[in-house]
């Protein structure tokens, strides 16, 4: 391609067709970057205002472990961690033009990201069980395994935070998971092959930064 | 046509007169870069407007010319910010209010100032304090601090001719302060919307000579004193 | 990844298949696919948005310069809760105020520069058959439906519509009790949240589109100045509207579930709220003025014909704005409560976002000088353009300084300059967009003289209405009261608001004048030539108006040149389009070589 260029610059006659074929990837990926930049920033704001609020309110934010359940999350956060695995998995496959395994790491990243969601909706279910609601009147947690009634550890901006944050990134790999539905059932009809591909790598970038800002999100939220 | 005027109004505290130089000073930067380029645009229209067999000049640009006026404005606005800056820190910088200021606490909501003053002992948070509505009083001798605060929604306590303006954030203690150079009164707005009342949340602002403003206070504890037996009106409030 | 060449996707998605068979009336008018139906659906909307917007300025207008007196003729259709009788209630006022600037700046300047010429310019200006995504550009425009029906639902709801104001400073936006209105509020935040997707949409398709479906010749300092306006716009759409999308989510949570982000009743922060609102806000001003000085700057270029003066610099300054952009959010908050040291450094911030600006006026000037003017109507509305720029940039200078900005803060010294930029930039910089694409997107001319009605008659009016909100504010008239005369010292000001308002009156008359012709013009306009302005960008050597689907059918242009041109001595004639070859290919001396990238089919 670039043959043509320097033959332009040599001979003044020649017209410049200087061809800038834009960035080297095809339009569905580019756009899933740009997207997620915006996602990037969409995040920052929930993120950046619980870290300013929390620098501002020490006091509503109580230790990580004394109102949640870190070793449950813990686990699940490692479940999320392997489907990024089992993800890569299925594009190795079918990189390979492997369908069977394919199709089975795929299914295998649904299940994954599928169970994360069941988990976080179940942790949700035992906050709110011990009044640990996003609302600032149903904000009333005592902390694990303290007697009811005891004194409320934290502030609402904590539930309100809390909620918010996961909430959104819950939404976000719910919405993954419904993609790679749709991915699978495209793969069923045999829509992807070695040679083209581009929809599983698509919907692979938008998986892995799912992971990525989760991994963030457990550690602000249930490690510091 | 004074209301057409782009002069402002004599200004009656300290720093009045410092921002009216300065918006002055930028006053006649922006009116003679306005005048010289509408001028300019205006002449240019005329003298290349499309004639017969006339053709444009194949120009694309002049880099000494875009150095030009790049460098100039950004030499001038740098020159304004240089200049506003000690006049903001001076204003608004805590380290800067007054130490011997009078300290009274200002208190919004929707849709009234309510300004509680030092009793005679000159201490406020003290059982001698007292509270009036919609007005503000002050000593012409001395600065005044407002310890200020918002119960409901954010307000802004603008004082035209002080060339005074400071939102009251809900949940944060604000201050600004002040010193008058003119006895007078003066009125008070609200410059946040704050609501359905937000046009009627207003006051007054009187600046006594330091006799009359003693006077004005022993008024006031007598007041406070005699509204708290029935039937006796309450003096100082200002009607709505 | 090198299987994936670039610009054979480009080329498979949009051209080819669909050429052949024709569409049913719902595929081409409806649910197009195609970017220049689409900017034409954008573009019916947000004129309705604008019309609706202004008829709201003119209720706001009524009451500053007739206060209390009953709205003539349409008076009585009013219900009880908003103005009973015709006289418009305190509340239903701040609704006014709170919704003219939302549906304006939202709903009609945003889509009326993004929307719309985002879609109809970028692909054939650049060369490309149509957008990267063309079914994500069917849903921007179908997303951003239910977001204005919702806002204009939100007058018929209990309460009535938001009235905390177009920047909903919590907590008089977060808790009904303080504003009187809940359901209003509610639907304001979901309605902007629903169309921050279809900004997003849209961003993400023109960044996408112009990275990679330029023709071959167009490098990225040959593209036009509007596509590198948008482009650039995009890019701050992109990252400033999510950061809208996460404080409107947390804002409705605080109005409906309570959780009291913003509510300083338990802990909250006002204050974030305003960082947030702001961080958006500030690159919104130049999403909304960005565009506008794209589009000016190719009419100018093209009515005075002469290549555009410094073109880099042209390009850098937009770059330049689009950085800068997103660390001045302070300087509206000068007199929030905000730290006076952080005052001090978006107050240096500000003043230098200054210089790029400046560089564009001069520019803009460097392009006339010398130049062979001609006085079409959308050369007018671009000169106004300027020289409303120019009023709008130097207002500004003065709240930029901190100091001079507490007198004038929150005044209509405040309305008076975002007019000038809103109205007198980006609204003349939306005219002289349409008057001169116009022939492209419906193959008529618009009416020169009902054209220059209309510009002459709008200028005037305009002046006269913002012109004088200077010396209200510097009266020290506040912004967004309902009733002046309630404080003393404004009552001198009334006969100044009831001549701002009859100017006002006359502005929204003379905007009829310009809906008239539009319409008129689509049906009975003269019939446009190929390229009636005699323009250089691709899209007047696209065949048709507008072109057909594909846009190129007779293959991918190529590009040989810029897209300035003009009064070149390498032609005969005052232009030299973009794609026409140099002598040498003319003359066959050198092959076209179409070798060398896929032309399509
Ligand atoms: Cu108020
Ligand atoms: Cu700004």
């Amino acid at each position: 391609m670039t043959s043509h260029a320097t033959s332009a610059e040599q001979n003044m006659m020649v017209p410049d067709l200087t061809f800038e074929p834009g960035m080297k990837v095809f339009n569905m990926k580019l756009g899933m970057w740009v997207f997620l930049l915006s996602e990037v920033m969409f995040f920052t704001s929930l993120i950046g205002s619980y870290v300013i609020l929390r620098f501002a309110h020490p006091d509503h934010f109580p230790e990580p472990g004394v109102v949640l359940n870190v070793p449950l999350t813990a686990f699940n956060t490692f479940f999320l961690i392997c489907s990024s695995v089992t993800m890569v998995k299925a594009f190795a496959a079918i990189q390979k033009g492997d369908q069977q395994k394919f199709k089975l790491w795929l299914l295998g990243t649904i299940l994954i990201g599928a169970a994360f969601v069941g988990i976080q909706a179940y942790e949700y279910s035992l906050l709110v069980a011990e009044h640990f609601g996003p609302s600032a009147a149903g904000y009333a947690p005592v902390g694990r395994g303290m007697e009811e009634g005891g004194p409320i550890v934290g502030g609402p901006l904590y539930g309100a935070t809390f909620y918010t944050m996961t909430g959104f990134h819950g939404a976000h790999v719910s919405i993954g998971v419904l993609c790679l539905i749709f991915v699978l059932i495209q793969a069923m009809r045999g829509k992807y092959t070695a040679a083209d591909h581009r929809g599983v790598e698509v919907i692979g970038l938008y998986w892995h930064f799912v992971d990525l800002v989760w991994i963030v999100l457990f550690t602000i939220v249930y490690l510091i | 046509m004074e209301n057409w005027s782009w002069m402002l109004d004599e200004s009656a505290s300290s720093v009045g007169p410092q921002i009216d130089r300065l918006y002055y000073i930028i006053l006649v930067i922006t009116g003679i870069v306005f005048v010289a380029t509408e001028v300019t645009l205006l002449y240019f229209l005329f003298k290349y407007r499309h004639r017969e067999g006339h053709k444009a000049e194949y120009i694309h640009g002049n880099t000494k010319a875009e150095i030009i006026w790049t460098a100039i404005p950004a030499l001038i606005v740098l020159a304004i910010a240089l200049m506003s800056r000690g006049l903001w820190a001076e204003i608004k910088d805590p380290a800067n209010v007054p130490a011997d200021a009078m300290r009274v606490m200002l208190e919004a909501k929707q849709f009234e100032w309510n300004l509680t003053y030092p009793g005679p002992d000159g201490e406020l948070r003290t059982g001698d304090d007292f509270t009036v509505r919609n007005r503000l009083d002050i000593p012409l001798d001395r600065p005044t601090v407002l310890e200020m605060t918002s119960v409901d929604v954010i307000h802004s306590f603008f004082v035209p001719d002080f060339r005074l303006k400071q939102d009251i954030v809900p949940g944060m203690a604000m201050q600004m302060w002040f010193q008058p150079t003119r006895a007078g009164v003066f009125p008070i707005g609200c410059a946040e919307l704050c609501g359905i009342g937000h046009t009627r949340m207003r006051g007054t602002l009187t600046v006594h000579s330091p006799a009359d403003y003693q006077a004005w206070v022993n008024e006031q504890v007598q007041g406070a004193a005699s509204a708290a037996e029935p039937a006796a009106p309450a003096p100082a409030t200002q009607a709505q | 990844m090198a299987t994936h060449a670039a610009t054979a996707e480009g080329h498979a998605t949009g051209a080819g298949h669909d050429e052949h068979h024709k569409l049913s009336f719902i595929r081409t008018y409806i649910f197009s696919t195609d970017h220049k139906m689409i900017a034409k659906q954008f573009l019916l909307a947000s004129l309705l948005f604008l019309l609706i917007g202004g008829i709201l300025a003119g209720l706001v207008r009524w009451q500053l310069g007739f206060p209390g007196q009953p709205i003539p003729f349409i008076g009585s259709m009013f219900s009880d809760t908003t103005a009973p009788g015709g006289i418009i209630l305190p509340e239903f006022y701040n609704s006014l105020v709170t919704m003219h600037a939302t549906f304006m700046i939202f709903f009609a300047i945003m889509p009326l520069l993004v929307g719309v010429w985002g879609n109809f310019l970028i692909p054939l200006q650049i060369g490309a058959p149509d957008m990267a995504f063309p079914r994500l550009n069917t849903a921007s425009f179908w997303i951003s439906v239910p977001a204005g029906i919702l806002m204009l639902a939100s007058f018929f709801v209990e309460g009535g519509a938001a009235g905390a104001g177009w920047t909903s400073y919590a907590p008089l936006s977060a808790n009904p009790e303080y504003s009187g209105v809940h359901m209003g509020q509610v639907l304001w935040l979901v309605s902007l949240i629903i169309l921050g997707f279809s900004s997003l949409t849209g961003a993400v398709n023109y960044i996408t589109t112009i990275i990679n479906m330029r023709a071959p010749g167009m490098t990225w300092f040959r593209m036009p100045l509007p596509t590198w306006s948008l482009f650039v716009t995009s890019w701050l759409l992109l990252l400033a509207i999510p950061i809208l999308t996460g404080g409107l989510i947390m804002l409705l949570f605080d109005q409906t579930i309570g959780t009291g982000f913003f509510n300083p009743a338990t802990d909250g922060e006002p204050l974030l709220w305003q960082h947030i609102f702001w961080y958006f806000g500030h690159p919104e001003v130049y999403i909304l003025i960005l565009p506008a000085m794209g589009l000016v700057s190719e009419v100018i270029s093209n009515r005075a014909r002469k290549p555009i003066f410094g073109y880099h610099a042209m390009v850098l300054a937009i770059i330049s704005i689009a950085f800068l952009g997103w660390v001045v959010w302070g300087h509206h908050m000068f007199q929030s409560g905000m730290n006076p040291l952080l005052g001090t450094s978006f107050m240096i911030s500000t003043i230098i976002i200054a210089v790029p600006s400046a560089i564009k006026v001069f520019n803009w000037l460097g392009t006339l000088w010398k130049g062979d003017i001609h006085f079409d109507v959308p050369m007018l509305h671009a000169l106004a353009f300027v020289a409303m720029f120019i009023i709008g940039g130097l207002s500004g200078i003065f709240m930029a300084s901190a100091p001079v900005d507490i007198p004038i803060h929150d005044t209509y010294f405040i309305v008076a300059h975002i007019h000038y930029v809103l109205f007198g930039g980006s609204l003349f910089g939306i005219f002289a967009g349409i008057t001169f694409w116009f022939p492209k997107m419906f193959g008529r001319m618009m009416s020169p003289k009902l054209g220059k009605i209309h510009f002459w008659v709008t200028i005037f009016a305009y002046n006269a209405v913002f012109f004088p909100m200077h010396n209200l504010g510097l009266r020290n008239h506040m912004r967004r009261i309902y009733d002046p005369n309630s404080y003393e010292y404004l009552q001198p000001l009334q006969g100044l608001n009831t001549f701002i308002s009859i100017a006002a009156f006359i502005l929204i008359a003379g905007q009829m004048i310009f809906a008239f012709s539009f319409f008129y013009s689509m049906f009975f306009g003269e019939k446009a030539e190929q390229n009636p302005w005699k323009s250089n960008t691709l899209e007047w050597t696209a065949a048709g108006h507008p072109p057909g689907h594909g846009n190129f059918p007779g293959g991918t242009p190529h590009v040989y040149r810029g897209p300035y041109e003009y009064s070149s001595p390498e032609s005969n004639e005052d232009f030299l389009p973009q794609g026409v070859p140099p002598e040498p290919v003319r003359r066959g001396a050198v092959p076209r070589e179409p070798g060398f990238l896929p032309t399509g089919d």
